[in-house]
C-alpha cells in the first residue's frame, strides 16, 4: 500500500497506508495506527475522551482531520508514560478512587497533564473551569480533583507519596 | 471528602485492618491499566480478518415495511453479508421478560431507530455506504404516542401483546381514610439516558464449524445474553459463550439485548470475525431509556404531618416493546410510599405500550420516578401543615419492623431517622453566593448560575436548600430465582500460593473486580489473589443491576471462599491435631484458637488442589397479588440528600452548589468506592433534575448527541458532603447494603425542592412539578 | 455524498502564504476550506459531508494566525486563524474584553485551543459566540481571493442560518475591530453551566468617545441582530459624564431589546423563553456597563 502521509506520534514518524479523505486523527490513530488509547464517545468535541496533545496544545482528536496533522508533534496517552511505569497523575488517578469504568480516563489524563504544565497549582474552581471539557459519568468528579490537587501538593514538595489534604 | 485506607471509617473491623482486606479501600487492580490507555474495553477488540458490521434502522415511528430491496447494496465492493429477520435462524424475538423485540422488524417497525436488517463488510466507510443504498419501501403509519390512547383502548394494538404492557394495583387497609389535611400533584418525568461514555461494541467469532460462537461484549449479565442470543440463532446455550469485554459504563443501559445477536448472525453467516461498534447517534436509538412517567398523587395526613393515606396513578410509558417495564412499575407502585410510614393506599398503575423509544432499565429502576413525586408530596404536605420540610420527614420516617403499602415487613436496617439526623449535621457552604470576592471586588463568574456564560450579579441569585429521602429495594423482586455463583480454587503460582477467583459478575466500573479479591484475602488469609477471565465458563452471576452485586455476587465469593477455606482448615486440622472448629484466620495468619499456635496461611495452602464452585441465592421472595400484597423485595437501603443551590429567578438558571448525604450503606467494605458510586450516583440525579431529557417529537428524538444531551460536567457539579450511616445489616453476607441506585434517587427531589425554596424566597410561585426543570419552568 | 475511500498523494493542502491559499482556491473551487476543524470535522464525523476536492488547511499560514494593533487608528486586526484560547490571553483580552468574555464562553479548552474566530465567523451559526461581540463592534471582515480583497462589515457578511456573503474563491482573512474607549461584554443563556450552544446571547458595546451604544443578538435570529431602537434609547438615556443609567431605563432597554428578537422555538429553547433571556441579558450587561464597581468580571483573566 502507498504511503499516504506520516504523522509524529509519540516521538516516532509513523506511516499512514491507507485512510480516506477527512478522516479524523481520533480514527486514525485507533483503526490505523493500533493506539487504542485514544477513546472516541461522541463524535462532536463534547466528551473529551479523545483528548491528545498537537505541538502541546490539547485539543479532541476527533475533530482533527488526520491528514492536517501532519508536521505537528501529537502525544497520546501511550506516550505519556512506559507502560507500567505510570506518571505522577496517572498513580495518583488510581490512588484516589478517580477511576470506575475508565472509558474518560485517557482523555482526562491528557488534559490535567496540560493543566498542570500550565498552571501548576490551580484551585477547585480553576480545575472544574479547565477540565469542563472531560466528561465522566461515573464519578461525579470528585475523585478526580482529589487527585489533580494530590498531584500539585505532591509536585510542590517535591517529594515522593501522598499528603492527605 | 477525603477517605483514608486505615479502615478507619469501617466502625466493625478489627482494628488495624490489613491494607487489601474487606473495610479497606485498595486500589483496583485493572486501574493501572486504564490510566494508561491499555484497558480493552470490547470497542478496542479486534480480531485477524475480521469485518466491521453496522445496523440498518427505521426513520418512522410506526409504519409498515412493504418490501426491502438489498440488490443495489449487494453490488458494493466490499460488502461481504446482509441479514434481515428472515435470516433469523431460531426464535424470531427476545426480550428480558417477555420475548416481544423482533432480532429485526420484518412486518412493522414500531419505533424510530428499529432494526430492520445488518451488514457487514470490509470496513466502516464501505459499511455505511452499503448501508444507504439498501432501499426500504414504507407505508408510514399513524404512530401511538400518548399513554391515554394506549390505556382507553381506542387505538388498535400496535403489537400482538397489546398496548398494556402491565396493569398493577395496590390496595392496602382503609381505603376510605381520611385525614386533616390533603394535598396532591401531578408530576412529570422526562424521559433520561444512561449515557454510558462506552459505547456499544462486540466482537464475534464464529467457531470454525458454523454451529456455535465467541462473543466478546460489554454487558451486564453475561448469561442472560447468551440464554436469548442462544434462542435466536437455534444453538444450545453452551454454544454461545460471551466473554466479558471492557465496559465503559452501564447504569442499566446494557441489560437488553443490542447488536449481540446482529452480531453473531453477521459473523455465522460470513465465517470470519465481525466486529460492531455504535456511534453515539446510534447509542441513543440502540439502547432502552429511562421510562418517562406521569403521576397523580394525593396524601392525607393528620393534622401533625403524619401520613395516614397515599392514592397514587402512575402511568409509566415503556416503549415500543416491554423490556423490563413490568418491573419497572412494581419498583415505583411499591415504593410509592417513600421512606415514610403509611398505613393505607390506593394505587393503580400501568406500564404502556406506544411508538416512542423502548425504556427499561436505569440506575434506580422506578424508584426515582416515584420518589420525585413523593418527596414533592412531602414538601406540599409540611407547608399544608404548617411543619418545616425536615421535621416532617423525621415525623414520618420508617424504622426496621415498618410495614410496606404491600403487607411486607421491613426487616433490614432502617435507619431513615439517623439518615436524616446525619445529613442535616453535615456543614452547610461556608461561600456565600457568588463565591468569595477577589481583591478587584468582583465575583468569579464560575461561581454563579450561568458559569461562563456571565448571565447573573450577585443581586440577580438567590440560595436555596432543600430535601429528598428514599428507600430503594436491593436485588430482584416477585419471586425471581436471584442468585450469583462464584468459583474460588487454589494455585501453586510462580511466587507462591494464588487464590483465583472466577465469576461472570459484569464489572462496569463499580469495583466489584476490587471487592472480590479483599473478601478472598479476608476470608482465606492469602494476599496473591487473580482473578480469572470474566466469562460463561461459570455459572450465572445475575445482572449487574438493582444494587445487588456486592450483597450476591459479593456473597458468593464469600461463600465459594469460606468452602475452600473449611478445607484447608480440615486439612491443617488433621495435620497438626486440632480441632477445624477452633481454627480461624487473623490477617495473613490461621490462628488455634486453642493453643494460640499460628501458621501462615499461604504456606498452608501449598500444594492443596482445592476447587469450590458456590451458588448464593437470598431468601426467596414472592409474587404480588391483584391488590398488591405479597412480601415480593428482597432488601432496603435508605438514603437522604440535602441540596443547596443558587437560583437566578429572572433567567431561571441555576448552580447547585453542594449535595450533602448520608446514605445508609450497612458495612463499607471498601469506602473510596462507596464514595466513588454516591459523587457518581448523585451526578445522575443532578442531571435529572436540571438539564437530562430525550426530546422526542412526533415519535422521532430530536437530541440523540452530546451537543443536545447534557450530562453534567465539572462545573455543573458541586462538590458532595457525604457520610455513611453504617449499620451491618444481618441479612446481608458480609453485612454491606448495595449502594449503587440511592445516591441517584432522592437526590433530584432534593435539587428541586432547593429551587423551590429559593423562589419562595423570591416570591415567585413557580410549581416545579417536572424534571429535569428548564428556565421557562423557574422563570415564565 | 462523495465516495472517495482512500486518497494517495498529499490529501491535505497546506499553504504557508495566503497568496498560496487563494491560488489553490482559484485552481479547484471545490476545496473545503480547514481552520480548526471544531465545525466541519463534526459534519464530517456525522456523515454528512465528505471532501470531495482538496481540502486547504489554513493551520500554517502565519499571517492567519497573527494580529496588529494600530494604536493611532485604535483599530486591532486580527487574523483569521486566531484561536479563542488566543483571544482569552493578553494583550488581546485588554484590547477586546468582549471577545475574550465569549472565548471563554465556547466549550472547553480543546476547542478554544483549536476554534478560530475567522472559522466563527465563516461558520455563521446564530448561535456562534464571538459573532454578536463582532457586530456589535461593528467590526469588518477581509476577504482574499486570487483575484484581490475586499472588506465589508460583519453584519452584512452574515447572511443567514450558516450563509454567508464570501464567494467561491475566496477566504476570510482578516477581521478588523475598533479599540473602544468603554465598557464592552458578552453573555450567554444556556441550561448548563459549561460547554453549552447559545439559547440567547447578547454582546453589548458602549462606546463613551462617539457616546454611542450598540448591542446584538444571537441564537434570536436567522442571523445576528443589530437593536437600532433600543440603541438609540440607551444612549439618549445615559448620563455620558457618570456613565450611568436610570433602572427604569435599564429595563426599557431590555423591553426594547427584547422586542427586536426574532426567535423560535426548537429542542433547544422556546420562542417566549428566548426573547426573554435576551432582553433580561441586554438589560444586565447595560447594568454592568452603567454601573461601574459591580463589573462581573472573572477573576482569571
Amino acid at each position: 500500500m502507498n504511503e499516504i502521509f506520516t504523522l509524529h506520534v509519540n516521538g516516532e514518524e509513523r506511516p499512514v497506508r491507507d485512510s480516506w479523505l477527512g478522516e479524523n486523527l481520533l480514527d486514525v490513530l485507533r483503526d490505523r495506527l493500533g493506539l487504542m488509547g485514544s477513546k472516541g464517545a461522541c463524535e462532536q468535541g463534547e466528551c473529551g475522551s479523545c483528548s491528545v496533545l498537537v505541538d502541546d496544545e490539547l485539543v479532541c482528536s476527533c475533530l482533527v482531520m488526520a491528514a492536517s496533522a501532519t508536521g505537528q508533534a501529537i502525544v497520546t496517552v501511550e506516550g505519556i508514560a512506559p507502560q507500567g511505569a505510570p506518571s505522577d497523575v496517572q498513580q495518583a488517578f488510581v490512588d484516589a478512587g478517580a477511576v470506575q469504568c475508565g472509558f474518560c480516563t485517557p482523555g482526562l489524563i491528557m488534559a490535567v497533564h496540560d493543566l498542570l504544565e500550565r498552571s501548576p497549582e490551580p484551585g477547585d474552581t480553576e480545575i472544574r473551569e479547565e477540565l469542563a471539557g472531560n466528561v465522566c459519568r461515573c464519578t461525579g468528579y470528585g475523585r478526580i480533583i482529589d487527585a489533580v490537587q494530590q498531584v500539585a501538593v505532591t509536585r510542590r514538595s517535591g517529594r515522593n507519596g501522598q499528603e492527605t489534604p | 471528602m477525603t477517605v483514608t485506607d486505615d479502615g478507619s471509617t469501617d466502625t466493625i473491623s478489627r482494628s488495624g485492618a490489613r491494607h487489601g482486606s474487606l473495610g479497606t479501600s485498595p486500589p483496583r487492580p485493572d486501574g493501572v491499566d486504564k490510566v494508561q490507555g491499555t484497558y480493552a474495553f470490547s470497542s478496542d477488540i479486534s480480531a485477524d480478518g475480521c469485518l466491521f458490521g453496522a445496523t440498518l434502522r427505521s426513520p418512522h415511528p410506526s409504519a409498515r415495511i412493504v418490501s426491502i430491496d438489498l440488490s443495489a447494496a449487494w453490488k458494493i465492493d466490499g460488502v461481504q453479508a446482509i441479514v434481515t429477520a428472515d435470516d433469523v435462524p431460531g426464535q424470531m424475538t427476545y426480550g428480558l421478560i417477555a420475548q416481544d423485540q423482533p432480532v429485526f422488524a420484518a412486518d412493522v417497525v414500531r419505533y424510530v431507530g428499529e432494526p430492520i436488517a445488518a451488514l457487514a463488510a470490509d470496513d466502516p466507510e464501505v459499511a455505511r455506504r452499503g448501508l444507504d443504498a439498501i432501499v426500504v419501501e414504507y407505508e408510514v403509519l399513524e404512530p401511538l404516542l400518548t399513554a391515554d390512547e394506549a390505556i382507553n383502548g381506542d387505538r388498535e394494538p400496535i403489537h400482538p401483546d397489546g398496548n398494556i404492557i402491565r396493569h398493577q394495583r395496590i390496595v392496602h387497609g382503609d381505603v376510605d381514610a381520611r385525614g386533616d389535611v390533603a394535598v396532591e400533584g401531578t408530576y412529570e418525568i422526562g424521559m433520561q439516558d444512561q449515557a454510558f461514555l462506552g459505547l456499544e461494541a462486540a466482537l464475534a467469532i464464529p467457531d470454525s464449524g458454523g454451529q456455535g460462537v465467541e462473543l466478546h461484549v460489554a454487558t451486564q449479565w453475561l448469561h442472560e445474553d447468551q440464554h436469548q442470543i442462544a434462542a435466536c440463532l437455534g444453538f444450545a446455550d453452551d454454544n454461545v459463550r460471551l466473554v466479558l469485554g471492557g465496559v465503559g459504563g452501564a447504569f442499566g443501559g446494557r441489560e437488553d439485548i443490542s447488536l449481540q445477536v446482529h452480531c453473531c448472525l453477521l459473523a455465522l453467516r460470513v465465517g470470519r470475525p465481525v466486529r460492531m461498534a455504535y456511534s453515539r447517534a446510534e447509542s441513543f436509538l440502540g439502547h432502552v431509556h429511562r421510562h418517562p412517567a406521569s403521576i397523580w398523587m394525593r396524601h392525607h395526613a393528620t393534622a401533625a404531618g403524619e401520613i395516614v393515606k397515599i392514592e397514587s396513578t402512575m402511568v409509566f410509558d415503556g416503549g415500543a416493546y416491554a423490556s423490563t417495564s413490568s418491573a419497572v412499575l412494581v419498583n415505583a407502585i411499591t415504593l410509592a410510599q417513600g421512606p415514610y410510614r403509611c398505613p393505607n393506599a390506593v394505587v393503580d398503575g400501568w406500564a404502556v405500550r406506544t411508538n416512542h423509544l423502548p425504556c427499561g432499565a436505569m440506575r434506580g429502576f422506578g424508584a426515582v420516578q416515584a420518589c420525585f413525586a413523593y418527596e414533592s408530596q412531602m414538601d406540599k404536605l409540611a407547608a399544608a401543615c404548617g411543619i418545616d420540610p425536615f421535621e416532617i420527614r423525621l415525623v414520618n420516617a420508617m424504622r426496621t419492623g415498618d410495614t410496606l403499602i404491600t403487607g411486607q415487613p421491613v426487616l433490614n436496617v432502617a435507619p431513615v431517622e439517623e439518615c436524616l439526623r446525619a445529613t442535616s449535621a453535615l456543614a452547610l457552604p461556608d461561600e456565600p453566593v457568588g463565591g468569595v470576592l477577589a481583591v478587584d471586588g468582583s465575583h468569579d463568574a464560575m461561581k454563579l448560575p450561568g458559569g461562563a456564560g456571565r448571565t447573573a450579579d450577585v443581586s440577580d441569585v438567590v440560595r436555596g436548600i432543600g430535601w429528598g429521602v428514599s428507600i430503594k429495594n436491593l436485588m430482584y423482586s416477585e419471586a425471581f430465582d436471584d442468585y450469583a455463583t462464584a468459583r474460588c480454587r487454589l494455585v501453586d503460582g510462580p511466587e507462591g500460593i494464588e487464590v483465583h477467583l472466577k465469576f461472570a459478575t459484569a464489572e462496569v466500573g463499580q469495583g466489584f473486580v476490587t471487592l472480590a479479591p479483599q473478601i478472598a484475602r479476608t476470608v482465606l488469609g492469602v494476599d496473591a489473589v487473580v482473578l480469572d477471565q470474566i466469562d460463561t465458563q461459570v455459572g450465572s452471576a445475575g445482572s449487574t443491576s438493582a444494587s445487588r452485586q456486592t450483597w450476591m455476587s459479593g456473597g458468593a465469593v464469600n461463600a465459594a471462599c469460606e468452602a475452600v477455606r473449611d478445607r484447608v482448615f480440615a486439612h491443617v486440622a488433621g495435620q497438626h491435631g486440632w480441632g477445624a472448629a477452633d481454627l480461624f484466620i487473623e490477617g495473613t495468619d490461621i490462628v488455634d484458637g486453642v493453643s494460640g499456635v499460628r501458621i501462615d496461611a499461604a504456606d498452608a495452602c501449598a500444594g492443596l488442589e482445592i476447587d469450590e464452585t458456590v451458588e448464593y441465592r437470598h431468601p426467596p421472595t414472592t409474587e404480588i397479588d391483584e391488590n398488591g400484597q405479597g412480601d415480593c423485595h428482597t432488601a432496603f437501603a435508605f438514603v437522604a440528600h440535602r441540596a443547596v443551590v443558587d437560583v437566578d429567578p429572572e433567567l431561571g438558571l441555576v448552580k447547585v452548589v453542594q449535595i450533602a448525604t448520608a446514605q445508609d450503606v450497612g458495612r463499607a467494605l471498601n469506602p473510596l468506592s462507596v464514595v466513588g458510586q454516591i459523587e457518581g450516583g448523585i451526578a445522575q440525579g443532578l442531571g435529572l433534575a436540571v438539564m437530562e431529557e430525550i426530546i422526542q417529537v412526533d415519535g422521532v428524538i430530536r437530541n440523540g448527541n452530546f451537543t443536545d444531551y447534557l450530562l453534567p460536567t465539572f462545573l455543573d457539579m458541586p462538590p458532595v458532603v457525604a457520610t455513611m450511616i453504617e449499620q451491618p445489616d444481618p441479612l446481608a453476607p458480609l453485612g454491606a447494603k448495595g449502594v449503587g441506585e440511592p445516591p441517584c434517587i432522592s437526590s433530584t427531589p432534593a435539587v428541586v425542592a432547593a429551587i423551590r425554596d429559593a423562589l419562595a424566597q423570591a416570591g415567585v410561585d413557580a410549581p416545579l412539578d417536572r424534571v429535569p426543570v428548564r428556565p421557562a419552568d423557574i422563570c415564565l | 455524498m462523495s465516495s472517495v475511500l482512500y486518497s494517495h498523494g498529499m490529501p491535505v493542502l497546506h499553504p504557508t502564504t495566503i497568496e498560496e491559499a487563494t491560488s489553490l482556491l482559484a485552481a479547484d473551487p471545490d476545496a473545503m476550506l480547514l481552520a480548526g476543524g471544531t465545525d466541519a470535522m463534526v459534519e464530517i464525523n456525522d456523515g454528512h459531508r465528505r471532501p470531495s476536492g482538496d481540502v486547504v488547511a489554513l493551520s500554517r499560514i502565519a499571517d492567519l494566525r497573527s494580529w496588529r494593533h494600530d494604536p493611532v487608528a485604535a483599530t486591532l486586526t486580527i487574523g483569521a486563524a486566531v484561536t479563542y484560547t488566543e483571544l482569552m490571553a493578553e494583550p488581546l483580552a485588554s484590547l477586546v474584553p468582549a471577545l475574550a468574555d465569549a472565548s471563554r464562553t465556547v466549550g472547553s479548552p480543546q476547542i478554544r485551543n483549536a476554534g478560530t474566530l475567522g472559522g466563527n465567523l465563516g461558520t455563521a451559526s446564530p448561535a456562534g459566540d464571538g459573532l454578536p461581540v463582532l457586530a456589535a463592534l461593528d467590526a469588518t471582515v477581509t476577504l482574499t481571493s486570487a483575484a484581490g480583497t475586499r472588506s465589508m462589515p460583519v453584519i452584512d457578511f452574515m447572511v443567514g442560518v450558516k450563509r454567508t456573503a464570501i464567494e467561491p474563491g475566496e477566504l476570510i482573512t482578516e477581521i478588523t475591530v475598533p479599540v473602544v474607549d468603554g465598557w464592552q461584554g458578552y453573555a450567554k443563556v444556556g441550561v448548563r453551566n459549561a460547554m453549552v450552544i447559545a439559547v440567547a446571547s447578547v454582546g453589548l458595546v458602549i462606546d463613551r468617545e462617539r457616546q454611542s451604544v450598540a448591542v446584538a443578538l444571537g441564537s434570536v435570529g436567522p442571523t445576528i441582530l443589530r437593536c437600532p431602537d433600543a440603541e438609540a434609547m440607551l444612549a439618549a438615556s445615559i448620563n455620558w459624564a457618570s456613565l450611568t443609567a436610570t433602572p427604569d431605563a435599564l429595563e426599557e432597554f431590555g423591553a426594547l431589546v427584547a422586542g427586536a428578537s426574532r426567535p423560535i422555538t426548537d429542542h433547544r429553547s422556546t420562542a417566549d423563553y428566548r426573547r426573554h433571556a435576551v432582553g433580561v441579558l441586554a438589560k444586565r450587561l447595560a447594568r454592568r456597563a452603567a454601573r461601574p464597581g459591580d463589573d462581573q468580571r472573572g477573576v482569571a483573566r
